[in-house]
């Protein structure tokens, strides 16, 4: 049975008929290991969002603000990079990775963008630290501002890149899974560094990033089908319900955080651990899509079903197979 | 360049004698793959990966034995070599795809942008291995080590242009002898991967032999994909900039 797969995945959905190699798979997993690539993703896209906010702060005058999310970008794109360094399976390779630039690996993209990000956060970093040469550190907190979405976004690529079902059919809502759960994990950030009189952005960047990240995260569910579905159960589907939990609770929180230290603690951190839930379940759920030979099979039979429906009526004598 | 050079694998002919991995682990020095009892037919090889380059599927059929000896496909749109940052994954000039070891720095993004689920990390040693057509035979006029060891000629390497015609003719005797499920698989140059260097005679659907049965090369989508990160990126800064108004200084 093919039919009434996809939409609601509460609703008793026969299961797909399809065959397989004993059950086995037939993608090889991505290989990346927990806690690293995922907590590189929080990092990353926390240090790009929050070298945005630091640029706008300091225009408009933000300054304690725009401090803050100036030492977070710098933070995130330093401890992040040590974690992509620790997930290579040969770290003393790492300088490989800026041998070449290729637009056609989001990984190369992202390396040389880390690599520039890393370096603009570190120079507007060290500059409020020693107060030494602000207009150069004003200039490269500018430039960051430029990296930093890049750094928030192309993660989504680098997921969807792949052949990983769950992941390739995302690749619309991904790029803006990343960015708002980036805004939010920078909002959470400057709400938890910034004292509270100066920290309105940030709150509302918490918020607004929580809808963002929860609204993509809707989408993808949603508009997938059976290619979704490893969203929705086992361990991901734990992970990316506590992460919606979290990350809407916390934005909610976020909207009433200026009243007090409690709920400004409250908020941050659960959108905080929302955005690493997030993570770890677009992993996990890469992991299941993988592992599972329905996901890769199913979708790509009904391709070529589907191909032949449109080809046969055009061709006199249906010569359709090669 | 020189000629593409390619495989063809006649699984009609295949007789699971697995000469192909014991070869191709022999010339190659590839370390063992585990010595595991899979319990489900006389396979405990299991599938493709970092330690096992060429790989002999063996299905028990009510009436039937299928055996097929995979391989590493040598796509002409290969994802593995697209995605990889080092430049480690290049194309050779046999039209073959081969990782260096000496460059790879094993980050893994090749392991799931294979559509074939090939190519794979040895976790000892870091990086990623997969079959390289035997690229040091081939300079040295020698066909690669599966092929030469393979007793029924199931496994037959030359230009690629040759062994399609071949692969035709064959598959127009079978059907003339009324083995009608016979198939091409990875023979035309207009599907998703753009044609494979490696490709196979079947007797049943692929997926039967653990292939997929219709693969895209996942950077076909990259250019929607880098603009709807550009749109994204956009509206983040956008979404940053509106967090400001109304609270100026």
């Amino acid at each position: 049975m093919r039919a009434g797969r996809g939409g609601d995945p509460a609703a008793t959905v026969p299961e797909a008929e399809f065959r397989s190699y004993y059950g086995q798979p037939v993608l090889k997993p991505p290989v990346w290991h927990e806690p690293h690539m995922p907590v590189y993703l929080y990092l990353g896209g926390l240090s790009g969002a929050s070298s945005v906010v630091a640029a706008v702060a300091r225009f408009s005058g933000h300054d304690r603000l725009a401090l803050a999310a100036r030492m977070t970008a710098f933070a995130g794109a330093g401890l992040g990079s040590g974690f992509l360094i620790a997930e290579l399976g040969r770290p003393e390779r790492f300088l490989n990775m800026l041998r070449v630039f290729k637009v056609t690996s989001p990984m190369s993209v992202g390396s040389w963008t880390l690599a520039v990000h890393g370096g603009l956060t570190a120079a507007g970093a060290a500059s409020a630290v020693t107060g030494l040469l602000p207009l150069a550190g004003d200039a490269a907190v500018m430039a960051s501002a430029l990296t930093g979405p890049v750094m928030a976004t192309y993660t989504g690529v680098l997921l969807a890149d792949t052949a990983v079902p769950a992941w390739h059919a995302a690749r619309r809502e991904m790029p803006f899974l990343f960015a708002g759960s980036a805004l939010a994990s920078a909002g959470a950030a400057g709400m938890l560094t910034t004292p509270r009189a100066e920290a309105a952005p940030a709150r509302v960047a918490a918020a607004l990033g929580a809808v963002m990240e929860t609204t993509a995260a809707a989408i993808i569910e949603r508009r997938l089908g059976l290619e979704g579905e490893p969203y929705l159960r086992g361990r991901a589907g734990l992970l990316m319900k506590a992460s919606r939990a979290l990350t809407l609770g916390g934005g909610l929180l976020a909207t009433v955080a200026g009243r007090s230290r409690t709920l400004t603690a409250m908020s941050g951190l659960a959108i905080t651990a929302g955005a690493l839930c997030t993570r770890f379940g677009m992993l996990a759920a890469g992991k299941a899509s993988a592992l599972d030979p329905k996901y890769t099979v199913v979708p790509q039979r009904d391709r070529a079903a589907g191909r032949r429906l449109a080809v046969v009526p055009d061709q006199e004598g249906g010569s359709d197979t090669p | 360049m020189a000629e593409r050079m390619g495989f063809f694998t006649d699984s009609s002919v295949c007789i699971g004698c697995k000469a192909c991995e014991v070869a191709c682990k022999e010339w190659n020095g590839v370390p063992d793959d585990g010595f595991v009892f899979r319990a489900t037919s006389y396979d405990n090889t299991g599938q493709l990966g970092a330690d096992t380059w060429r790989h002999v599927a063996f299905i028990e059929q009510d009436d039937r034995w299928l055996m097929s000896s995979d391989v590493c496909k040598h796509c002409t749109h290969a994802a593995c070599l697209d995605v990889c940052p080092t430049g480690a994954l290049f194309r050779t000039e046999f039209d073959t795809v081969v990782v260096q070891a000496d460059i790879c720095n094993g980050c893994g993004y090749c392991v799931p942008a294979c559509p074939y689920g090939v190519i794979d990390r040895r976790e000892r040693d870091g990086r990623a291995w997969k079959c390289t057509m035997c690229y040091d035979r081939q300079l040295g006029g020698l066909e690669p080590a599966c092929a030469k060891a393979c007793p029924t000629d199931s496994i037959q390497f030359g230009p690629l242009d040759e062994l399609r015609a071949r692969a035709e003719a064959r598959l127009e005797r079978l059907h003339a002898d009324g083995v009608a499920e016979a198939r091409l698989y990875g023979d035309s140059p207009g599907d998703g991967v753009g044609g494979t260097g490696a490709f196979f005679l079947l007797l049943d659907e692929p997926e039967i032999y653990g292939l997929p049965p219709d693969p895209v090369v996942t950077t076909r989508d990259l250019p929607e994909m880098w603009w709807w990160a550009g749109g994204a990126a956009v509206t983040l800064v956008g979404a940053v900039a509106a967090c400001f108004l109304g609270s100026r200084r």
